[in-house]
């Protein structure tokens, strides 16, 4: 009979435990936090998750909004993506949260849409991602596609004089439409078939030796030859040292990442890598006022002289001040009154301008290129000359060329077809089921 | 093995199977009472949240009996059971996939989104079918043990045992890791297969599908703990087990081992790829990180935990260890590792017969004399 | 970094000399000449450049080499230029650029970098190339005339041509000939195209293929005609390459996989937490780093022993805290070997952090190891391969010629026998278990040269140093040692056509298949113990 009793205890207690939380009090503002703190990718999250964190207690200190506090309520998806979907669904249902801010892979995302949409949430997205997504729960405040991978592109080609192209990636979604959209475009600008290199790699690569020779002898076909790199993560040091081993230097055969920041360079001795580049929307080293007095308060939050902030950072603190914004204008936190009265707020970014949620869910950002300097620095050498808005379906792509978001009404979709004027058959249904 | 029937139905005229059986058919209908028929405000209602936690709980706790099939009455030490159950998800998540039909966000009526996104022209070949939910289905369980099958066939013959087994099926599942990592491969690469709408018709997204689906999954685990009782208690069982124990005996007895071995591995692989299968549409997702070696150590854990052998004993152990994980990575998430990672350590060492050991020596301390031969392997 | 630091303080060692020189009555005129470089607009800065380097000032080497580094910074209120001696933290370390005196540390938010790209860090290369030229040294002269090639315009040709009539060594000469030839080439020389015939330098046949491509019809076809001649070098030399990445690789494979194969193969413990012991050793690299800041080739060389040590006695520790407590159930030592392994790793995240660390690479191993323009050895996986050799050979010797082997082998072949010859049979599973861990540590320290030091380094070698010993066979080291080298080379015979990804599925399945014809390996144990 023990087994029967141990059971009983342990159901009885799981469902205490669980419906326990949702007695809670109302007032406060509830912010969920999904980002993951253990497993591989704690090593991006974590700062994430103490940006909002340290977001929120700033805002409590001016008062809250609306009058209420906010209050953070942290999970830890544990790097496990069908566990997104278990976390999202928590901080939702369980825990009734107002917004959430969280994910950073493009498979823990796919991974929550569906419950966020289901439960109609609001998700702030705050990391670079492949594009041809829009979702109405969904706020996408990193880099589309054409806010990094083309202006960067368009910099090489333009300011360097680079007429051949390695697009080298690790094998996942992101890379792959990143590529797939750049390969358009540069055919497109009369680049030969011949004169681009495709390759991927598995996650976490660590002999490049081969790779990295293909690069080189590519590289000597005597036109100037660039590589546009979205190898992801923990596989991007071995690489780096790799090249400098081998001896190619940004001089070369510059090398531009969309994929490493400050964070990554952080683990990475810098010597051999000065000159190689990255696009980004912000840098840690833009020189402005703003951006200064975040990373002091970055700093003493964090208590250590030499952490770094880096562009999902400042994602986060756009996103955030936007759902601040849009939560005063609504004057509510109903989440569909935050959703109408978010398009179209403006809210100054840390980089010297301002950022704006367009309709299509995107904001609009600056486009910098940055050189890597030997204190794991980027010095910014070109920018845009002014913000481009993001693009949720690429014009690159053959499926997504003549489809637009537009989440206002009347129009209210997210995948309008402009060639046959009517809504994808998804969106509709799912607009019907929020209601 | 005479007739089909009687290895069947034997189980269920035990005791400890009746006990298991009722336990988990008062826990169901407990579930569902409570779902359903409490208020959402009362603090015993159920919400759907839980219910689909305990459904994923019980995907992982008929892995478990599959692995412990093999593990507990065989001797083999699988640490690719993983890639069964994700085998079976796999199956299960191409026949969702099919089912968006024209309401994916490129509204194409064949091509699932992500083929469509990577300019894919048509379907691969091995996508067909999958629309209809009886090829599916069967897919579930074909896929999986074909697998096993092959694997188990050149294993087996070659006597492959031991360690050496347990690192070549860890092998076989990183492989397949790596392999559906690769988008090529046509199976959605590192995202997966996601965004599922429906299931034999009832909407994935409301709360009627999801009960159905826990229900489904606790009667899944109902008949695979029969099946395995049945095989356990069968003389097929027997001689696996004197594999288990001997197997160069066995073999000198005259049994032809690696035939025994080979049909419960099948079983058991099946098993895992229902699992996989029900695992699926309750999550959402299905993602080649099913595949990784880690995961497949972790079920092991959960059987070792739970007491080799004994069956219940895995089923108690992965509800108890995803229980802890549940709430561990919501109260303090950087305790999670160090908690499993001594749990592992712990049982090994201190609990080799597991939770099932120390409740079978409570119970054996006031009935001394205790001669059922069943339950000596129980 | 400890490159740019020499350099810097090199340059303020010079400045000091030249401060004594009491010519401070007038304005220096080099301060005029950064601040011009400061003030510069991108269009005007090469003309800043050149008005540095044609001040024939002796410090001008520094400040451009301070500036391609990113060091020249501006104080925003002043408008001083000054040094950057020191970049990381809020606080930024600066000295005075004319003097050499050292000004404090200042906020990083006070100052303003003076700005420099690519294609200004390229031309300024040449420049410094250039000035090298005229070092006392050959090799450096070397060095920087190979640096000229592909770099050369129409500004460099009359001073390249120049130090050519004065050069005395032949293969300087050879170096300014070539980088000319290419110079020339561009412009349409037929006459060039011969000098660059023989030449492997990627350079020199991207001047060729241009040529080759080029409206010019002789042209063209003396250019074909010179790469035809190159190619058959180049296939040659690429297939010496593939060789080395592959035995480079199978080295790194051997390293990881040996310690395994001593408490796996030897002792029959099923370490999962393997890979967690060499992060650990990759681990105290950094942290010896750490301690001697400044010198990483001797904190390098002292991690060493350092590695060895950590990683022996947290091989120790589980052996004593678990191990012993599981003899005979080799399954089991899996398990709760892999529980450790997640406390390790977890333990690295809390403690130290869930962020890689830098390891810094000693300049002694970075760089390649040139024996012709189209083949170089990447230095720092020679020195590895020569340490997965020395590691394999001293483990050789320790198993054959001493007490401790004698006894491992006795106990391994039979634990009862040993122990009744007096063999204390506890304390060899101890030494055992210390050896093969501490061999993981070594591992580790080699490893943190090459790729992440994190707390994942473990997970992404222990499969594959599993599949080295189960290869190999268990309890062979020859086996383990031919295991691992093959492996690597066959997976980067394969890479090239197969890509990274599927190379190593084909490898697995590869190792699959072997082990169903071969169930005990490459190497087989034979006799009484290879039975259980």
């Amino acid at each position: 009979m023990s087994i029967k009793k141990h059971v009983k205890v342990g159901l009885s207690a799981l469902a205490l435990s669980v419906s326990m939380h949702s007695v809670a009090a109302e007032d406060p503002i509830k912010v969920g936090i999904l980002h993951s703190l253990s497993g591989t990718m704690a090593i991006s999250e974590t700062v994430l998750k103490d940006t909002v964190e340290m977001l929120i207690e700033q805002q409590n200190e001016k008062g809250g909004v609306l009058g209420r506090e906010l209050e953070a309520v942290v999970v830890d998806p544990a790097s496990d993506w069908p566990l997104f979907a278990e976390k999202a669904r928590e901080l939702l249902a369980q825990e009734e949260v107002d917004v959430i801010f969280g994910n950073w892979t493009s498979v823990s995302r796919k991974s929550v849409l569906p419950v966020v949409e289901e439960l109609n949430g609001l998700l702030f997205y705050p990391v670079q991602y492949e594009g041809e997504e829009s979702s109405e729960n969904v706020f996408y405040t990193g880099a589309a596609p054409n806010q990094q991978a083309i202006p960067a592109v368009n910099y090489l080609k333009d300011e360097i004089g680079v007429e051949r192209w390695v697009l080298a990636g690790t094998d996942y979604v992101y890379p792959r439409t990143t590529n797939k959209i750049l390969e358009t475009y540069l055919k497109d600008q009369g680049v030969a078939d011949e004169d681009i290199m495709v390759n991927y790699t598995p996650f976490g690569h660590s002999d490049w030796q081969n790779i990295v020779s293909d690069i080189k002898s590519f590289g000597s076909a005597g036109k100037k030859t660039a590589v546009v790199s979205t190898i992801n993560g923990d596989a991007n040091v071995p690489f780096y040292r790799e090249l400098g081993n081998q001896g190619i230097s940004a001089s070369d055969i510059p090398v531009v990442a969309f994929s490493v920041g400050e964070q990554e360079l952080s683990g990475i001795d810098t010597g051999p890598l000065v000159g190689h580049l990255a696009a980004w929307n912000y840098f840690m080293s833009v020189d402005t006022d703003a951006n200064w007095d975040f990373i002091d308060a970055w700093i003493d939050y964090k208590g250590d002289d030499t952490v770094v902030t880096n562009d999902p950072m400042e994602a986060h603190y756009i996103g955030f001040n936007m759902y601040i914004e849009a939560v005063k204008k609504a004057g509510t936190t109903d989440v569909d009154e935050v959703k109408d009265a978010i398009i179209g707020v403006s809210v100054p970014n840390l980089t010297g301008g301002y950022a704006t949620m367009m309709p299509n869910h995107h904001i609009t950002k600056p486009v910098l290129i940055g050189e890597i300097q030997d204190n794991g620095q980027f010095s910014v050498v070109w920018e845009t000359p002014s913000t481009v808005a993001g693009d949720a379906w690429s014009d690159f792509l053959p499926g997504s060329r003549d489809m637009i978001a537009d989440w206002r009404k009347p129009m209210f979709c997210g995948t309008f077809n402009t060639a046959t004027g009517s809504c994808g058959a998804s969106s509709g249904e799912m607009a019907a089921e929020a209601e | 093995m005479a007739t089909s029937t009687t290895w069947l139905l034997r189980p269920l005229q035990e005791r400890s199977t009746q006990l298991f059986l009722g336990i988990l058919t008062a826990a169901l209908a407990v579930v569902t009472i409570l779902h359903l028929a409490m208020p959402e405000d009362s603090a015993l209602h159920v919400s759907a949240y839980t219910v689909t936690l305990l459904g994923k709980y019980l995907c992982y706790a008929l892995l478990a009996v599959a692995v412990d099939l093999v593990w507990g009455y065989l001797g083999i030490l699988s640490l690719g059971h993983g890639a069964f159950f994700a085998l079976g998800g796999y199956a299960m998540g191409m026949y969702l996939m099919r089912q968006i039909g024209d309401r994916g966000t490129y509204g194409d009526p064949v091509l699932p989104d992500f083929m469509v996104f990577l300019n894919w022209d048509s379907l691969p070949w091995y996508w067909h079918g999958f629309d209809m939910a009886w090829f599916a289905f069967a897919m579930v369980l074909l896929v999986p043990g074909a697998l096993a099958f092959v694997f188990g066939y050149l294993a087996f013959r070659s006597r492959v045992t031991g360690v050496y087994l347990s690192i070549i099926t860890q092998a076989l599942t990183f492989a397949l890791m790596l392999a559906f990592f690769r988008n090529e491969m046509g199976f959605g690469g590192n995202n997966g297969l996601t965004d599922f709408r429906d299931i034999l018709g009832f909407n994935l997204r409301t709360d009627a599908t999801r009960l159905g689906l826990f229900i489904a999954t606790g009667i899944a685990l109902a008949i695979g703990y029969v099946i395995c009782r049945g095989i356990v208690t069968s003389k097929l069982g027997r001689v696996s087990i004197a594999c288990r124990d001997a197997e160069a005996r066995t073999r000198f007895l005259g049994y032809r081992v690696e035939r025994v071995q080979l049909f419960v591995f099948v079983v058991s692989a099946m098993l895992a790829g229902v699992a996989g299968a029900l695992y699926v549409p309750q999550v959402g997702i299905i993602n080649p990180s099913e595949f990784s070696p880690l995961f497949s150590i972790e079920v092991v854990v959960w059987v070792a935990l739970g007491g080799r052998a004994t069956l219940y004993g895995a089923v108690i152990g992965a509800l108890l260890v995803n229980y802890a994980k549940t709430v561990f990575t919501g109260v303090m998430p950087d305790a999670w590792l160090f908690a499993l990672g001594g749990l592992f350590v712990l049982v090994t060492v201190f609990l080799p017969k597991g939770i099932a050991g120390l409740l079978q020596k409570r119970r054996k301390a006031p009935e001394k004399d205790r001669s059922n031969p069943q339950e000596a392997t129980a | 970094m400890s490159i740019i630091r020499r350099s810097l303080t090199s340059l303020l060692i010079a400045l000091a000399c030249l401060v004594s020189v009491p010519a401070m009555a007038q304005e220096d005129p080099g301060k005029a000449l950064l601040v011009n470089l400061a003030e510069a607009p991108s269009s005007r800065v090469e003309e800043a450049i050149n008005a540095i380097v044609d001040s024939g000032d002796e410090r001008a080497r520094g400040w451009l080499e301070a500036y391609g580094n990113n060091r020249l910074s501006r104080i925003k209120d002043t408008g001083q230029v000054v040094l950057v001696l020191n970049n990381r933290g809020r606080d930024w370390e600066i000295a005075d650029p004319l003097t050499g005196e050292n000004l404090g540390e200042m906020s990083r938010r006070k100052l303003d970098r003076v700005a420099i790209n690519n294609a200004i860090r390229g031309k300024l290369e040449g420049i410094m190339a250039m000035l090298d030229l005229n070092a006392a040294d050959p090799d450096v002269r070397e060095a920087s005339a190979r640096d000229m090639m592909g770099k050369v315009d129409a500004a460099l040709v009359a001073p390249l041509e120049a130090r050519l009539e004065k050069e005395e060594s032949a293969a300087v000469r050879d170096r300014i000939e070539a980088a000319l030839a290419i110079y020339r080439v561009e412009q349409g020389d037929i006459e060039a195209v011969e000098v660059l015939a023989g030449s492997l330098h990627s350079r020199a046949r991207a001047a060729l293929n241009n040529a080759a491509a080029s409206d010019n019809s002789q042209l063209a076809e003396a250019a074909n005609k010179a790469l035809a001649s190159i190619e058959q070098k180049l296939k040659l030399n690429k297939a010496a390459e593939t060789l080395y990445f592959g035995l480079s690789m199978g080295s790194v494979l051997v390293l990881a996989a040996i310690g395994l194969a001593i408490t796996f193969g030897v002792m029959g413990v099923i370490n999962m937490a393997h890979g967690e012991l060499i992060m650990l050793g990759a681990y105290t690299t950094w942290g010896v780093q750490q301690l001697l800041p400044g010198q990483p080739g001797l904190a390098l060389l002292l991690s060493i022993p350092a590695g060895f040590l950590v990683a022996a006695i947290a091989g120790i520790i589980i052996e004593r805290s678990v191990i012993q407590h599981l003899k005979g159930r080799p399954l089991e030592t899996l398990l709760a070997t892999f529980g450790i392994s997640l406390i390790l790793q977890q333990l690295v995240r809390t403690v130290i952090s869930p962020q890689n660390r830098t390891v810094v690479t000693p300049e002694w191993m970075s760089g390649s190891l040139v024996i012709n323009d189209a083949l170089s050895l990447t230095l720092n996986r020679l020195y590895v391969m020569a340490f997965a050799l020395i590691v394999f050979a001293a483990l050789m010797m320790i198993m054959r010629r001493t007490r401790l082997g004698l006894d491992v082998r006795a106990v391994t072949q039979n634990r009862a026998m040993a122990r009744s010859m007096g063999i204390k049979a506890t304390k060899v599973d101890i030494l055992t278990f210390a050896l093969g861990s501490g061999v993981a540590g070594l591992a580790g320290v080699a490893l943190s040269q090459l790729t992440n030091v994190g707390p994942n380094l473990g997970q992404n070698y222990i499969i594959d140093s599993f599949m080295v010993v189960v290869f190999g066979g268990v309890g062979n080291l020859w086996g383990t040692l031919i295991a691992g080298l093959s492996l690597g080379t066959i997976n980067q015979l394969l890479e090239p056509w197969a890509g990274a990804v599927l190379a190593k599925i084909i490898v697995l399945v590869f190792i699959i298949l072997f082990i169903q014809k071969r169930p005990k390996g490459l190497f087989p144990q034979k006799g009484r113990a290879a039975e259980n």
